[in-house]
């Protein structure tokens, strides 16, 4: 008798702790049910679930505040989730919540071309619309890339910022993200046939990557920095990468001798192009790209397109977009911001 | 707790009784910590079937048990090292070390096989390793295993870096995430199965399974009694090496990514889920069953808290008080036992030394 | 009973000679050694290693936040405990501060350390309780809550971090600015150092740290207050994560939710490496110290020694296995040396 009421007391306790997380999850459960009944057009499943390569990072909180200003445009449903670090198989588990969740459209930006495919075409098995934007996953597994500017154009403007910076002769490094995010390796290679091409006399002495973290990415441009005694410049395609070599540059006695460039943000990168550390950047409005993608969403599942080249749809305030080869679409040409210019852009 | 044959007038000698098996059956088997794990876990899936929105397609079944198949599987060894009161830390890292061989060796063209049998083969090594430092060298098991978890992520790291090899043979692939035919069950609990009942049999229905127990219990005294405690516990190591390959290639497939930091921290989470199902960490005591059903309730409500939109940090913070709470309570249980068989013996004692007292 | 002693002198055997022997044979001059043999080695291939302002710098501020988590770390394992939970707290504790800034506008730099290391004090609390008061092995202990602190962590930043910009410009100049040469930061980590180094050597209730290390069973029957001094260590080491914590905020300036990930198995490592057993009992801070240093300047030094700081983690945990083996081979060279003395002594 006594023993009933002692292991009793136990299962007792804990079962009262799951029943309370689950009254919470319970009650947010069902009301997420109900917002995702109101507001939808005809019969379309409008519920949009954006995933991007990691959360906490400033470029994709711009994006999804684009993603989620189209999605109130339309009248649909948003919802952002993401893992913490960029690692190619954390966003499994985000795209089989969204595939079991009966989203109507998921929005990615891919850690790895290839590792997250199985788990999409999973998705798109269970009637997801998925669109990649920012970087790409192989051309089988989505239904549409939204793509902000060419590789090529990405990759030219920095390496041209980088040689006109460094007087077109010198070692450089390039500090880039995680080893295997798509994006950012296809704009390295650019840029690597861009140096043996144009310019014979920059040498690439490494690229490291910072992973997007941004404790890592400092302290791997403190590495570069002593390990290269004669490093006259760093690229860094991704903000993130940017954002904290800028800041250990402009702290360190190299600043002003080894010059910095590649894609930041303007509100990250303001104080350093003021105190001097860089000279110019580049980048695309990511709240544009976010904006698009959203729309070429909405476009997919109420079946105004299907991804076929020569699909056109309208993307709100954007305009109307074209669907060019291998089902991308292209928002537009990169931008260089400066000394100049930065105070004009808020993002 | 003896029970008298006569009745309460003069004295007659207590039968012998044998205090395990002093309760009903079914006092024993339901009234463990086990099987209120196993009550606490039905409860969850009652209680998400309900309140959830699309916890009851079968994909959720597919999707749960196809991740937390990994821990399922290295919890299993994990039980039996954790019954002899050591542990391994470094099941995470024998994951990704042959992960990362199983990657490197297809990469390089071998068949799919045998990279497969040298990552677990890789793993066994692994184990060795560990079994040789704590039984033949006489190092604890905790300090031992802290460092064979960094050397062992860092030659995995080391030799693949941050890159990943993604390409796998899509007939390998396919296994790993295919389903039973019919149901919603993947096809890894095959293997899982099997795995269970040979550990189960081995724990339970082995002289070598009830040695654990002992050596548990009391190192010295079991020593004495013949078992060899540094056999045992060298195979334990051997055996948590080569499951740890074998839930390493299965990783490597069900992700088709080969990486050196995969399955990162999952010895936490392995850890956690088998102190959660009952077994105690001073060890001697617990039972399969019971961390089976305590990995499962971790999966189970991770999976429900996702699709309800709660993030995955709740989840964390909801396996942590679980874990905090049910070693507490073991511990809060055993001080009320002993408080309550002291006042038991502290009333027998007045009342055998005053017959006709209270 | 006095007894003339007419034993012969033996050379050597006078005071200062057994100091430079045990100092000699000290554990941590061994690391120290393995630590300079690096920066030479390091040196030799790239000089601005040690003698460029950034090399030197850096050298000596990227270590010092660990080695704060590591002198917690040591004390809590000379206690035969061990603190899990560490990286969870500093990466609390570094977001908290970040938080103050933004929403106190204005407060005093004092405040904020306050607020660290009080808070790092009080999860230190929490885990001291349990573990003292509940019994429970505090491996089981930290576990859990290293994953309660850091889900709290993560629920509490979302997915939002704190920006370099959000953070005033003199505490960020902590993390750079040098005092005749040394970091800031650098000598706040020292002052700590020999701040608990004298503790534990000269005070009692430091000494008793030792005692219930090398056996808590004779330490309570001694009458050592165990539960109050455990609980006291488990204190020190949250309320010296805390102070990382902020320390990591003036440092780096950007704090996400990942702050301080992994630190809890860089701080133990660094604790073993430099001679602080892992069975309780026996080690200094000054070898914990020493081992952070250690660990961090190989993480440097690989690259310039041509070898991908992706090695880095299997050095470091051959060096945790070597430390304990010789651990080992010390203790049972010294259990027999003092058996063969007992027999001589009869």
């Amino acid at each position: 008798m006594f023993g009933l009421q002692r292991k009793g007391r136990l299962a007792l306790a804990a079962a009262t702790l799951a029943v309370g997380a689950f009254a919470l999850a319970g009650c947010s459960g069902s009301s997420g049910g109900t917002a995702s009944e109101g507001g939808d057009s005809g019969d379309a499943n409008l519920s949009i679930t954006m995933l991007p390569k990691n959360l906490g990072n400033p470029y994709f909180d711009t994006s999804t505040g684009g993603a989620e200003e189209a999605t109130d445009e339309f009248g649909g449903t948003f919802e952002e989730v993401g893992p913490s670090e960029a690692s190619p198989t954390s966003q499994v588990q985000y795209i089989q919540t969204a595939a079991q969740q009966g989203a109507g459209g998921l929005i990615v930006s891919a850690n790895d071309p290839e590792a997250i495919c199985d788990a999409l075409n999973e998705a798109r098995d269970a009637g997801v619309k998925v669109v990649t934007f920012d970087s790409d996953t192989n051309a089988d597994c989505r239904d549409l890339f939204i793509n902000q500017a060419t590789a090529e154009g990405i990759a030219k403007i920095q390496v041209d910022l980088i040689a006109e910076q460094i007087g077109d002769a010198g070692q450089i490094a390039i500090l880039s993200a995680s080893a295997n995010a798509t994006n950012q390796n296809a704009w390295i290679e650019m840029m690597e046939e861009l140096l043996a091409s144009d310019h014979p006399d920059i040498e690439l002495v490494e690229t490291v990557y910072g992973d997007d973290d941004d404790q890592t990415s400092f302290d791997k441009t403190a590495a570069l920095l002593q390990t290269y005694p004669e490093l006259k410049g760093i690229i860094s395609p991704t903000t993130v990468g940017i954002s904290a070599a800028a800041r250990y540059l402009s702290t360190s006695e190299y600043k002003g001798k080894v010059a910095l460039t590649g894609l930041g943000t303007p509100n990250q990168m303001r104080e350093y192009v003021e105190d001097g550390t860089v000279t110019a950047f580049a980048l695309w409005n990511p709240a544009d790209l976010g904006y698009l993608a959203a729309f070429a969403a909405q476009a997919l599942i109420t079946g105004e397109i299907t991804g076929e080249e020569g699909d056109s749809f309208e993307a709100g305030k954007l305009g109307s977009f074209e669907v060019g080869a291998d089902a991308t679409v292209l928002l537009g040409d990169p931008y260089v911001f400066d000394a100049e210019n930065i105070g004009d852009f808020d993002f | 707790m003896t029970a008298a044959t006569a009745s309460s007038n003069g004295r007659v000698a207590p039968a012998r009784v044998y205090k395990l098996h002093a309760r009903p059956a079914w006092r024993r088997f339901l009234l463990t910590r086990e099987a209120a794990i196993i009550a606490l876990l039905i409860l969850v899936i009652a209680i998400a079937s309900v309140t959830v929105r699309n916890f009851d397609s079968p994909l959720t079944v597919t999707y749960l048990l196809r991740d937390v198949a990994p821990i399922l599987l290295i919890a299993l060894p994990m039980t039996l090292i954790i019954i002899t009161e050591e542990i391994d830390l470094s099941v995470a890292s024998i994951v990704g070390l042959s992960s990362v061989t199983t990657g490197i060796l297809t990469n390089a063209g071998w068949p799919f096989v045998a990279a497969a049998l040298t990552a677990i083969f890789v793993g066994v090594l692994c184990g060795v390793v560990n079994g040789f430092l704590v039984t033949v060298v006489g190092l604890p098991s905790l300090a031992v295993t802290i460092g064979t978890l960094a050397l062992f992520r860092g030659i995995a790291v080391g030799l693949l870096g941050t890159t990943a090899i993604t390409d796998f043979p899509e007939f390998w692939t396919d296994i790993a995430k295919a389903n039973i035919p019919g149901t919603p069950i993947p096809v890894i609990m095959i293997p899982f199965a099997i795995l269970a009942i040979i550990f189960a049999v081995l724990l339970h229905f082995t002289p070598f399974g009830r040695s654990l127990y002992a050596i548990g219990l009391n190192k010295e005294a079991a020593q004495f009694s013949g078992i060899d405690v540094g056999r045992t516990k060298f195979i334990l190591f051997v055996l948590s090496g080569a499951v740890s390959g074998f839930a390493g290639v299965y990783f490597t497939l069900l992700y088709s990514n080969a990486r050196g930091d995969n399955a990162m921290g999952m010895e936490l989470q392995v850890i956690a889920a088998v102190l959660l199902g009952g077994v105690s960490i001073f060890g001697g005591r617990g039972a399969l069953h019971g961390v089976i059903a305590g990995v499962l309730l971790i999966g189970t409500l991770g999976s429900a808290l996702r699709l309800a939109g709660v993030t995955s940090d709740i989840i964390n913070v909801i396996t942590g008080v679980l874990l905090i709470l049910s070693v507490v309570s073991a511990s809060f249980l055993a001080w009320l036992q002993a408080r309550r068989s002291a006042a038991v013996g502290k009333k027998k004692g007045r009342a055998g030394t005053s017959p006709d007292g209270s | 009973m006095t007894v003339l002693d007419t034993r012969p002198v033996q050379p050597g055997s006078s005071s200062a000679a057994a100091l430079v022997r045990r100092i000699a044979t000290a554990r941590e001059t061994g690391i120290l050694i393995a630590l300079l043999l690096v920066i030479v080695a390091a040196t030799v291939a790239n000089p601005s290693f040690l003698f460029s302002g950034d090399g030197f710098r850096d050298l000596l501020l990227t270590p010092s936040l660990l080695l704060l988590v590591a002198i917690g770390s040591a004390i809590v394992i000379i206690t035969r405990n061990v603190d899990l939970s560490v990286g969870s707290i500093v990466g609390l504790t570094a977001y908290l501060t970040g938080r103050m800034f933004i929403d106190i506008p204005g407060i005093p730099l004092i405040g904020v350390f306050i607020g660290g290391v009080l808070l790092g004090g009080f999860l230190g609390l929490i885990n001291g309780a349990l573990v003292a008061f509940a019994r429970v092995p505090a491996l089981v202990i930290t576990l859990g809550t290293l994953y309660i602190y850091r889900g709290i962590n993560v629920a509490w930043a979302g997915g939002n971090r704190i920006n370099a910009s959000d953070l005033p410009k003199d505490f960020r100049a902590l993390g750079t600015d040098r005092i005749l040469g040394i970091p800031i930061l650098t000598i706040i980590a020292a002052v700590v150092l020999i701040a608990a180094a004298w503790y534990l050597r000269n005070l009692r209730s430091g000494r008793e740290l030792y005692a219930i290390g090398s056996d808590p069973a004779a330490a309570h029957l001694y009458g050592l207050r165990v539960t109050r001094r455990v609980i006291g260590a488990f204190v020190v080491s949250g309320a010296l994560a805390g102070l990382a914590g902020v320390l990591y905020a003036a440092r780096y300036g950007t704090v996400s939710s990942a702050a301080g990930f992994g630190w809890e198995l860089q701080a133990i490592g660094a604790a073993v490496i430099g001679g602080v057993a892992i069975s309780g009992g026996v080690g200094t801070v000054w070898g914990a110290a020493i081992g952070a240093f250690l660990l961090l300047t190989i993480n440097r030094a690989l690259p310039i020694l041509g070898i991908d700081d992706f090695w880095q983690r299997a050095v470091v945990g051959a060096l945790i296995i070597g430390s304990i083996v010789l651990d080992r081979v010390l203790a049972v060279r010294q259990h027999r040396r003092l058996i063969a003395q007992r027999e001589v002594d009869r």
